[in-house]
């Protein structure tokens, strides 16, 4: 069992998505999280001034299939056709972490008192990582929904955070309904529906061209962003079995040579941890964001496909007007449903483009905010990197 | 008339061993003195008795060292063309002794000539209780593709590698003090053509014979069990076996950094192309110019990782790698000790042998065979008595050899440990430069 409490890494840990606390009326996030085995348990912290709430602070055990069962209701609902509906948060994935408690357990026996310790020091270095990680998508799930005037009136968003006791009962019931009949329509955007559309408006004909082109292109780098941050992992833990290498030759030596051995021991210890947080600063400011506008653009692809079918309907609904016309028959039901068609196809045109607009503001405000952060922070690394080994050197030489 | 030579050669003041003198030249064929330094700073240390020097004041002598010679090993070139060619290395020398022709001096010399050098000093030197530093291993891939004329990095870091091992040998042989004195060291740094090493060849006949003694040499040592008088040499010989394991291990690692930073610097540089390509892609302009200067900051970045698996390899591992080797090395002393130990014994038994044959002739009453008898006895009393000196004096060889190159390791370790840090160092600092250069284009985006 595993808790983390996030306290001076507080404000660095927040959000890919900005300022999306801003407004005092619904202000949440997830101060702690409970890992048992398989299953996480987020602690949702609410604070609020809007009445519709019962209370105005409280707090909320969640876990990570609740999240889920709130973002599907959230795409069933015909109602927010228009919006970008904010991508669901990955489930937790301790595999890595996990890997290597097996190993260790195995390897117990057969490994040095200090190899032991030096696994068990990575294994919980990796169960953080993983879990700051996952905080923080679920976080900021949450914030996209409470900072958006449609999605924070939705009746289940406030069952989320209110709602206390399991909702697991609810979440069964849901299932039930929708029965994912509603699936298909917002199954991931059909690129060949998309592209094919003959689309007579100029904005959406750019957001088009672009969104297609930038999705893959953040995929590649989010990929790319992966390996390069898996490496410096590995550069991490090679340094910690350096350093415990070294002190077994030390231990059996003695004079100079020992000495010699242990402060280097010592230095690559401390570069280990150095290089650790290098590398999960990197992977929070930096893949962590890629990753999520991957899901943010796809999200994103996915309204423009709504309304290529909420297009490609109007378009059919003409056909059967014009159809109805020619045979003089059910012509009214049919100009009923070209009217229906046609609003729809507005409704979702005027809304899809304030938040496609909304959406590049707040995809560029969010790379600012996290390239500035990653900057910042490997700085501050390299710095403490820098006087750690000038330290050390001097050590060395005064010797 | 061995008996005596053995006399002076551990007796002797070292200020008899003046280093041109060509009498000398052959007496050090045979046994070279453990303690020379510097020629001229001896001539106060002399002795008439043997151990009236302590051990301490052997080494102290030692550092007061000083001598001035440089060697370098530069300028790989490759002569010759397909399965015939080799690479011939520049070695040039820089030096104020006197036991040199010049104070500046340049040969030629190819790999096999380096080998070479080690079997001949090896062959003198080891039985003696001398730590030979080894020469770097031969890599017949390795060789294949340069001789094939492949000109990938691969094989262009082999050469490297290769070039920076022959400088440190060279570097170990001369900083050794009986080693240097050795004709053959001079020979090698200053003749202008080398007879070509021929035992050095990898399927020879000489190379196969090797081999033969090499495994006879390890099933010999299976069944040498010494009754061990000094703790000191036991305790010794577990302490570098156990260092020797240690070195592995730590080696393994080292080299899967080196790997690792490889890895980093390939898939920083993957990176920094989808960086680029995103940001050529982004239609926010500030956000796009932000994207491809991370993209070159990631570029810059790559090439110091580049440059840091280099030092990881060469400043780290290799010294690692030799130092196996070296411990390899000390191994063989003691084993040369324990075959010293193993004549001695041979010829106690074959003396003891000899008196009781000599007592069975008399009983038995035969005269005429007494007398060889008795010639038999003194010649064995002989080799006992030399034996016996030769394992004193190559124990206090092997005590000396080893206390000296602990003491060089302890220098070594410490100098490449400082050098390697200054090159993790030097990283950081760049990495604070790029990174703070990157900073106000990230702080542009609007």
């Amino acid at each position: 069992m595993t808790s983390i409490s996030e306290d001076s890494d507080k404000e660095k840990v927040r959000s890919v998505s900005v300022d999306l606390n801003n407004d005092a009326s619904l202000v949440i996030d997830i101060p702690d999280a409970l890992c048992e085995r398989d299953k996480v348990k987020f602690t949702i912290h609410i604070k609020t001034t809007l009445s519709s709430f019962q209370k105005s602070e409280f707090s909320v055990p969640r876990q990570h299939e609740d999240f889920i069962w709130l973002h599907d209701t959230i795409v069933e609902t015909e109602e927010y056709a228009g919006l970008i509906i904010p991508p669901a948060p990955p489930k937790p994935d301790f595999e890595g972490p996990r890997e290597k408690m097996h190993k260790l357990g195995e390897g117990e026996s057969s490994m040095t008192k200090e190899e032991y310790a030096k696994m068990k020091q990575e294994l919980e270095a990796e169960y953080l990582a993983v879990f700051k990680k996952t905080v923080q998508v679920h976080e900021v799930f949450l914030q996209r929904l409470s900072s958006h005037p449609m999605f924070r009136k939705d009746r289940n968003f406030q069952i989320f955070l209110e709602y206390d006791q399991d909702l697991t009962v609810r979440r069964k019931n849901a299932k039930e309904m929708f029965g994912g009949f509603f699936k298909n329509m917002v199954k991931s955007a059909d690129e060949v529906l998309i592209s094919g559309v003959k689309e007579v408006d100029e904005f959406f004909e750019q957001e088009k061209i672009f969104l297609l082109d930038y999705s893959s292109k953040i995929k590649d780098a989010t990929a790319k962003a992966e390996k390069m941050t898996r490496s410096h992992k590995n550069v991490a833990d090679d340094y910690n079995h350096i350093s415990g290498a070294m002190n077994s030759i030390a231990a059996d030596n003695n004079t100079a040579f020992k000495k010699h051995l242990e402060k280097c021991a010592e230095v690559f210890e401390k570069l280990r941890k150095l290089e650790d947080r290098v590398a999960s600063d990197q992977e929070l400011k930096l893949t962590e964001l890629l990753r999520y506008y991957t899901r943010d653009i796809q999200a994103a692809k996915d309204l423009l496909y709504r309304r290529a079918r909420a297009l490609a309907d109007y378009e059919n609904s003409n056909k059967t007007l014009d159809k109805a016309r020619l045979k003089g028959k059910d012509i009214a039901q049919a100009e009923e449903n070209q009217k229906q068609c046609l609003r729809k196809f507005d409704k979702l045109s005027e809304s899809g483009k304030k938040e496609l607009t909304s959406f590049k503001a707040r995809r560029v405000v969010a790379f600012r905010k996290n390239l500035i952060e990653m900057t910042e922070l490997e700085i501050k690394h390299a710095k403490n990197s820098m006087s750690l080994l000038q330290g050390s050197i001097e050590i060395l030489n005064s010797n | 008339m061995l008996l005596m030579e053995c006399v002076l050669h551990l007796y002797v003041s070292t200020v008899e061993l003046s280093l041109d003198s060509p009498l000398n030249d052959r007496k050090k064929k045979d046994a070279v003195k453990p303690s020379l330094s510097a020629p001229a700073a001896s001539v106060a240390s002399s002795s008439s008795k043997a151990p009236s020097k302590t051990l301490e004041e052997l080494e102290e002598e030692e550092s007061e060292d000083k001598f001035d010679l440089n060697i370098s090993v530069t300028n790989p070139e490759k002569v010759g063309d397909g399965m015939n060619a080799y690479m011939a290395y520049k070695v040039s020398t820089q030096t104020s002794l006197t036991m040199f022709r010049s104070k500046t001096f340049t040969v030629r010399r190819r790999f096999s000539d380096f080998l070479g050098l080690y079997e001949k000093l090896s062959e003198k030197h080891s039985q003696n209780g001398y730590i030979v530093p080894p020469p770097p291993e031969k890599s017949i891939l390795g060789m294949t593709k340069v001789k094939v004329g492949k000109e990938d990095p691969s094989s262009a870091e082999f050469v490297e590698r290769r070039r920076a091992a022959l400088e440190r040998y060279l570097q170990r042989v001369v900083s050794h003090p009986s080693l240097l004195q050795d004709p053959d060291v001079r020979e090698f740094l200053e003749k202008e053509e080398l007879p070509r090493a021929v035992s050095t060849q990898a399927l020879s006949g000489a190379g196969f014979l090797k081999m033969l003694n090499k495994a006879t040499d390890a099933v010999s040592k299976m069944t040498i069990k010494m009754n061990e008088q000094d703790v000191w040499f036991d305790e010794k010989i577990q302490d570098v076996e156990n260092e020797e394991q240690h070195m592995r291990k730590l080696h393994v690692m080292v080299e899967s950094l080196v790997n690792h930073r490889k890895e980093l610097s390939g898939n920083t540089a993957v990176f920094a192309k989808s960086v680029a390509m995103l940001g050529s892609s982004e239609d926010n302009t500030a956000l796009s110019r932000a994207l491809s200067q991370l993209a070159e900051v990631e570029d810059r970045i790559e090439q110091l990782h580049q440059e840091q698996a280099s030092n990881d390899f060469f400043t780290f591992s290799e010294l690692l790698a030799d130092y196996i080797r070296l411990l390899g090395a000390v191994k063989g002393c003691f084993d040369q000790r324990m075959k010293a130990w193993q004549r001695w014994q041979d010829a106690e038994n074959m003396l003891q042998k000899k008196r009781e044959a000599e007592a069975k002739l008399l009983w038995a009453n035969k005269p005429d065979k007494l007398q060889q008898a008795k010639d038999e006895i003194a010649e064995w009393e002989a080799k006992v008595t030399q034996y016996e000196r030769e394992f004193e004096r190559i124990s206090a060889t092997v005590r000396k050899e080893v206390i000296r190159f602990d003491k060089e390791k302890a220098r070594d370790f410490k100098r490449q440990i400082v050098k390697y840090l200054e090159s993790l160092l030097n990283s950081q600092q760049q990495l604070i430069k790029y990174w703070e250069a990157f900073l106000p284009e990230a702080k542009a985006i609007a």
